[in-house]
């Protein structure tokens, strides 16, 4: 496909982009994360220059969305076809949403709007990716899940579900799936999962707008069931006995399906053959989010015509090797001490991270924040089970709404050492709690970039390291 | 200090549990048992038979899907329903089923919900949803906070009594002013946060209502310094600093 060049008008578009970029980078140094501004300016001045830019890449634009998972995943894919030799563009770093991208682009492409790349890989954020796919038809797109999040921001499951369905309606290749996901699953099959009346579906979609793609799925193996809990099961989660189960899980064929997640090891089941492989980025959900990832490159690779025979086991070694995204699950060291950070946005996400990580060991903390990103209503903690922190306990819980944390586990009992809601202070407790102990921080998004910003300047040779 | 089993019917935890307000059975079953009262929480969704004995009733919010499977279910529960609030059973609804404790919904597209009619207000779902923090003013427990989110707007009737008063663009309908429905000891509220974290008097109210019901005796509880006097004090200081 013939490269095509932009015209003069809109090189002076990306100039004037590219140079508000390099001053805004300038003046934000230290914090990391995106800045959208720059890509404001250019969507606001010229509106199809993204577009037609991601639209003439060989392999076209792949989009990753969903709940939980999509930053990580869009990592993996990313690392996964590069190691198969593709040159990837990808908004790794959070920018979820049209102008992240736009941002994210200016920094690879030239003045005549050439980029050097293959294929885009995007994540996008479920409300956003509604008006990005109006403009910009992904090939492909990885649906991961449907779970509560931010109810204040979203309002409800279902409306979170129909955005999803106008990504799939504007996918034009392929849609892979959470196949355990009954929201996900009825988007193919246009109805609503059993028990609960049509009364939302396709409610999104414009005239002349549906689902023609094809469609792939993702999934774990039945032994792995009650690690992966689909929001409507999450009301459990309080444990109550008598609750009982309404798991009828779709075993359509997947195109790569988790058979085993180990703390440091995973194997994946492609084509009836299993393959393992150590894993950098730990965790069950990481693991989850390695077969998305299998499944998504699989795809693209066989409808590419870029698939041959023996790769699969490269696939499964590559994802292997991928360490974790920026903030989600990270460890900064501060005078020799480790701190992980682990993200937690809503409670499928903080249930799985309690379930992956042993916190025999390790020095427990927890800062909730209330702001926008955090999600601003308190109930959602008690959609999530702190059982697993009785016997070590919680050092020190922080953040803004660290009272109601706080609260919350007297109400587990789980014993707390400290409440401190500054930030810098409550960190400062936390490495001084024990000699030998590593420490883990389980954080909202803003407190995450906080501390973040504090543990980094507490050291002045700064040694990050990325794994998990 | 007292003996007994308090039965706690959790109403439609399975359809409606979208708000984190089964949170307000925890807290219940942990402040009961710290006063030494055992309880047992009966889960209660579509299709299930009421329990036979109950001594307090939740139920909390879901998605307006949901409220179109429980509503059938919960009507042919609602003599017994009815007649227990009647003889002064506690309860707390909030949000979705706070609405089908009321006479009816009127949904978006115009069809019409019948509800139990335990309070008397209709509601409207509309467009604005009104969202955030919110602080209520309330004769039984003084301030109350909490944090709402609803498209419904609920419109009591004449001499119906709010749970609580708070100032426009909250509350029942954003205009009246008044939050919620209260009527024996029957709570309704759009009130998350959840409702019982934040406002422990509450639940003691319940528990207390609970006890004489099933006791016929008004029993004191021991407070809970520890928890009430630190972490909900400052919770709640801090609760009232957040922005709308």
């Amino acid at each position: 496909m013939p490269k095509t060049r932009v015209g003069i008008g809109s090189s002076l578009v990306l100039a004037l982009g590219k140079a508000v970029r390099r001053v805004s980078r300038l003046r934000r140094s230290g914090v990391g994360g995106g800045s959208a501004f720059p890509g404001l300016i250019v969507e606001t001045i010229s509106p199809n220059l993204a577009p037609s830019i991601l639209n003439n890449l060989p392999y076209g634009v792949v989009l990753i969305s969903g709940t939980n998972g999509k930053t990580t995943t869009t990592k993996i894919v990313s690392e996964i076809l590069v190691a198969q030799g593709l040159r990837v563009f990808s908004n790794t770093t959070g920018s979820n949403y049209m102008r992240g991208v736009i941002s994210s682009l200016l920094g690879e492409v030239s003045l005549s709007g050439q980029i050097n790349a293959d294929i885009a890989v995007l994540e996008l954020d479920e409300a956003h990716a509604v008006s990005f796919v109006r403009h910009v038809q992904p090939r492909y797109s990885l649906l991961l899940n449907v779970m509560r999040d931010q109810m204040d921001r979203f309002g409800e499951i279902d409306y979170t579900a129909d955005l999803l369905s106008v990504v799939a309606a504007h996918t034009t290749n392929a849609v892979v799936l959470n196949r355990h996901d009954c929201r996900l699953a009825s988007l193919s099959k246009r109805e609503r999962p059993e028990g609960v009346p049509p009364v939302h579906s396709q409610k999104m979609l414009n005239e002349g707008e549906r689902l023609t793609a094809d469609m792939r799925w993702f999934g774990f193996a039945p032994e792995l069931a009650s690690v992966f809990l689909q929001d409507d099961e999450l009301w459990n989660a309080a444990g109550h006995k008598d609750a009982p189960s309404q798991r009828n899980p779709a075993l359509c064929k997947a195109e790569a399906v988790l058979s085993s997640a180990d703390g440091a090891q995973a194997s994946f089941v492609i084509d009836g053959k299993e393959y393992h492989t150590k894993m950098q980025m730990k965790g069950a959900y990481n693991a989850l989010n390695a077969a998305a990832a299998l499944a998504l490159v699989r795809t693209v690779l066989s409808l590419e015509g870029l698939a041959n025979s023996s790769i699969n086991e490269n696939l499964v070694s590559s994802a292997g090797r991928v360490e974790g995204a920026f903030g989600r699950s990270e460890t900064i060291f501060v005078d020799g001490k480790s701190v992980e950070l682990v993200l937690v946005k809503n409670p499928g996400g903080f249930r799985l991270a309690l379930d992956s990580y042993n916190s025999e060991g390790y020095d427990t903390a927890i800062a909730i924040n209330d702001q926008y990103m955090d999600g601003c209503d308190m109930s959602w903690l008690y959609d999530v089970s702190f059982k697993s922190l009785r016997s070590s306990g919680v050092q020190v819980v922080s953040g803004i709404r660290a009272y109601d944390m706080a609260l919350r586990l007297a109400y587990e009992e789980v014993p707390v050492r400290t409440i401190e809601c500054n930030l810098k202070s409550a960190l400062k407790c936390l490495l001084a709690q024990r000699k030998n102990a590593s420490c883990r921080l389980y954080c909202t998004y803003s407190a995450m970039l906080e501390a973040r910003k504090q543990l980094l300047s507490m050291n002045q040779v700064v040694e990050v390291n990325r794994h998990d | 200090m007292t003996e007994g089993v308090l039965r706690i019917c959790h109403l439609y935890p399975r359809e409606m549990n979208i708000y984190g307000d089964c949170g307000n059975v925890l807290i219940l079953e942990q402040r009961m048992k710290w006063r030494g009262i055992s309880s047992q929480v009966i889960s209660c969704s579509v299709g299930d038979d009421l329990p036979s004995d109950i001594d307090l009733m939740i139920g909390g919010g879901g998605q307006d899907s949901s409220q179109l499977v429980v509503q059938p279910d919960l009507l042919s529960k609602a003599t017994r329903i009815t007649r227990l609030v009647k003889e002064g059973v506690p309860a707390l609804m909030v949000c979705g089923m706070y609405q089908l404790f009321c006479s009816r919904l009127v949904l978006k597209n115009g069809d019409i919900l019948k509800g139990l009619d335990i309070f008397d207000a209709e509601t409207v779902i509309r467009d604005t949803r009104l969202i955030g923090n919110i602080s209520c003013e309330t004769e039984a427990f003084g301030t109350v906070l909490g944090y709402e989110n609803h498209g419904g707007h609920t419109h009591l009737q004449q001499g119906v009594q709010p749970f609580g008063n708070v100032s426009v663009q909250r509350g029942n309908n954003g205009k009246d002013k008044t939050e919620g429905a209260h009527w024996i000891n029957a709570i309704g509220t759009y009130l998350h946060g959840p409702l019982l974290a934040m406002n422990p008097q509450i639940a003691d109210y319940l528990i207390v209502k609970a006890y004489e019901y099933r006791y016929g005796k008004a029993i004191k509880l021991d407070p809970l310094p520890d928890i009430d006097q630190t972490l909900v004090k400052n919770l709640r200081m801090v609760a009232q600093t957040r922005p709308r």
